[in-house]
């Protein structure tokens, strides 16, 4: 089971000038299994929301709730919130000096499933996940996003979605900076997730080409912190016709 | 930070045409009347508690008894006490007259002179290691170290400080041409342990230097790792790693002195701070002098503090008198641990203290690779996780 329900959630920032609102009331629900494309234009709040999901210190929660599966996910810690089941696929991944790709993938993989896992299979199913995306074995000895290209720091997050195997997924414009190969190596990978028994995905984007390769079962338009339309496929073909314009002329009108 | 255009043109204006003056680094001298006993306001003695040192900048015995030293001889190379004339003649062998009161003294008073030998031609194969081991802090005693590393050999000298004692010592390191010269200084003295150590190394023409200085234990800890060149193409590479405790107050002074034509200066220093009053120094001294042209010289220091409390001074000072050269840098930084590194690691379910515990040995680990001797790797691995132990990764109650 998987079903992440997000209710009336109001986030803010710290400013010089005091908090700033950013997500206004978002109220969302991803059904075991379903995928969820989440477009919206820049500024919008979609990374805020993102980040607010997985506990980044920077957002401060003013209203609402966040449940997977039923249990509150704002009462939890960062850590607490991926081993229950969320991964965030990050915009800008992080660099971390001096921590082989290996050994991150390692104690990870050791927190989530509250044991070291077995050696053996452990090192095939890692060189299989950097094969299938089109990452060199030699990565596991590199540090943490450090020197990597852009796209081979999203293709380095799905190779981590893969082998952490969380519930839900919250991808934050994964498919940006990549080329039309990476981005289909990229999408099969979420695919490949999608495929497995129950798994959520929250697809976050600005185009809609990665729709043709990772087919939403709904898709949202984001407006001003929170969600202006939502509808099935189609409406991702009308985004790609015309634009945001309609739904932001609404949004500043209110 | 980076040394910009700008700055390396104002110091090309400033500097004399020949003769360096310069209060960083005092001119020397045999005399220990030379050498006025330091108040604390001279600028290499500003940060030092002299207060703490028990009187070993000053007047404080030298002969005293407070440290046992034992060494390995493995094959090829000779380890040894030397008196009379012999260590007479070692003074000041490194080409450097002292330039400080306690070195003066050490190079005066000091009758005896631990040699380590390395004839030409001759490969160590194990490292040679010297147990310093202290049993008093209460009392003071001095050193003179020789390490002689003969044309075109190749070595591994470590310097293993443990227990109680307050200590000054010179150790000076001939690297003569062509040879490849590691010096490991580690200092993992019980708490109470004073010392106080210069170390000036002489480079050798197309020599390899490579100085390590660990510093993790004893009250006071102030070590000056210096070089000079005796030709053209001599390398050194300068190395720290450092972790201060509550109280702890641990000093590093580097001074690459480019004397000599296209010679190589790489220094890499990197603390962590920990607890209460933890206090760190780094100076990092680089003078290329006018004869130095095409020399490449890059200096950095940084620093991790992990709790409030702490403080780390980071001072690198380059000094340029020759317009040709083939490339200066340097950089310095002192942050505390950094979020987004934390929340990446953490989103991954990695605990709190554990995604600290991976960023403080990531922040070591390249330096721990350099130092290039796997036994100290390992021991140095070890000790970082003990140093975290005390702090990072205590639970809290
Ligand atoms: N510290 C801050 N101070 C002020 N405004 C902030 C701060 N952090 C974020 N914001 C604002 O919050 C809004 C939402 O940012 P967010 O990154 O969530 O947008 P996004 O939809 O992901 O945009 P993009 O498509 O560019 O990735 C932006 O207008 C941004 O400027
Ligand atoms: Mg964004």
């Amino acid at each position: 089971m998987s079903k992440l329900v997000i209710t009336d959630l109001h986030v803010t920032v710290d400013t010089e000038d005091g908090p700033k609102e950013i997500l206004k009331g978002v109220t969302l629900t991803i059904n075991d299994g379903e995928t969820h494309a989440i477009m919206g234009p820049n500024g919008s709040g979609k990374s805020t929301l993102a980040y607010s999901i997985a506990g980044h210190p920077k957002y401060t929660i003013t209203g609402g709730s966040v449940t997977l599966d039923g249990q509150d996910v704002l009462s939890l810690s960062v850590d607490e919130r991926a081993r229950a089941g969320l991964f965030l696929a990050m915009q800008y991944p992080v660099e971390v000096p001096g921590v082989s790709v290996s050994n991150f993938l390692r104690t990870a993989k050791t927190a989530i499933d509250g044991e070291a896992p077995k050696l053996r299979t452990w090192v095939k199913d890692v060189n299989a996940a950097l094969e299938q995306l089109n990452l060199d074995p030699t990565f596991g000895t590199r540090n943490v996003n450090e020197g990597f290209s852009g796209g081979e720091k999203k293709r380095h997050e799905i190779a981590q979605l893969e082998l952490l195997d969380p519930k839900v997924a919250v991808l934050d414009e994964t498919d940006s900076g990549l080329d039309i190969d990476a981005l289909k190596i990229v999408s099969e990978g979420v695919n490949r997730f999608r495929a497995r028994e129950g798994k959520g995905v929250l697809l976050i984007t600005h185009y809609t080409r990665i729709l043709r390769y990772i087919e939403p079962d709904h898709v949202h338009v984001f407006v001003d912190g929170k969600v202006a339309a939502s509808g099935g496929k189609e409406l991702a073909d009308e985004l790609e016709a015309n634009g945001y314009d309609k739904y932001l002329s609404k949004a500043a009108s209110v | 930070m980076t040394v910009t255009t700008d700055s390396v043109r104002s110091a090309l204006e400033q500097a004399p045409l020949d003769k360096v003056e310069s209060h960083l680094h005092p001119a020397g001298s045999y005399d220990v009347a030379d050498h006025l006993v330091p108040t604390g306001r001279e600028e290499i003695w500003r940060f030092t508690p002299l207060k703490r040192l028990k009187g070993l900048h000053a007047d404080a015995p030298l002969d005293g008894r407070n440290t046992r030293a034992t060494w390995n001889a493995p094959e090829g190379a000779k380890v040894g006490v030397v008196t009379g004339d012999e260590a007479t003649s070692l003074r000041g062998v490194s080409g450097w007259a002292p330039n400080t009161r306690f070195t003066a003294r050490i190079l005066a008073e000091v009758p005896a002179t631990l040699l380590v030998d390395v004839p030409a031609d001759t490969e160590v194969s194990e490292p040679i290691v010297i147990d310093v081991d202290g049993t008093d802090a209460d009392v003071t005693s001095g050193a003179h170290v020789v390490l002689r590393f003969g044309t075109h050999s190749k070595a591994v000298v470590v310097l293993n400080h443990t227990g109680s004692a307050a200590v000054a010592a010179v150790v000076e390191v001939v690297v003569a041409d062509g040879a490849d010269a590691s010096v490991v200084s580690i200092q993992d003295w019980a708490d109470d342990a004073v010392h106080l150590s210069h170390h000036q190394a002489r480079v050798g023409r197309d020599a390899s230097y490579k100085h390590a200085a660990i510093s993790f234990g004893g009250d006071v800890v102030r070590m000056d790792a210096n070089v000079t060149y005796d030709g053209p193409g001599g390398s050194a590479e300068l190395l720290g790693l450092y972790f201060a405790d509550a109280g702890q107050h641990i000093e590093h002074r580097i001074f690459a002195d480019h004397t000599a034509p296209r010679t190589k200066s790489h220094a890499v220093y990197k603390g962590a701070l920990q607890g209460e009053k933890a206090h760190t120094v780094w100076v990092g001294n680089v003078l290329i002098r006018k004869v130095a042209e095409g020399i490449e010289t890059y200096e950095e220091n940084r620093n991790l503090v992990l709790t409030d409390g702490c403080q780390a001074d980071s001072i690198p000072n380059l000094e340029i008198e020759t317009g040709e050269i083939e490339g200066a840098g340097h950089a310095s930084a002192t942050a505390r641990f950094d979020d987004e590194q934390l929340f990446y690691l953490q989103a991954r379910g990695i605990s709190e203290k554990e995604a600290q515990r991976l960023v403080v040995h990531g922040f070591f680990n390249d330096l721990i690779r350099k130092v290039g001797v796997p036994s100290i790797e390992e021991r140095l691995l070890a000790t970082v996780e003990a140093e975290l132990a005390k702090n990072v990764l205590k639970e809290l109650s």
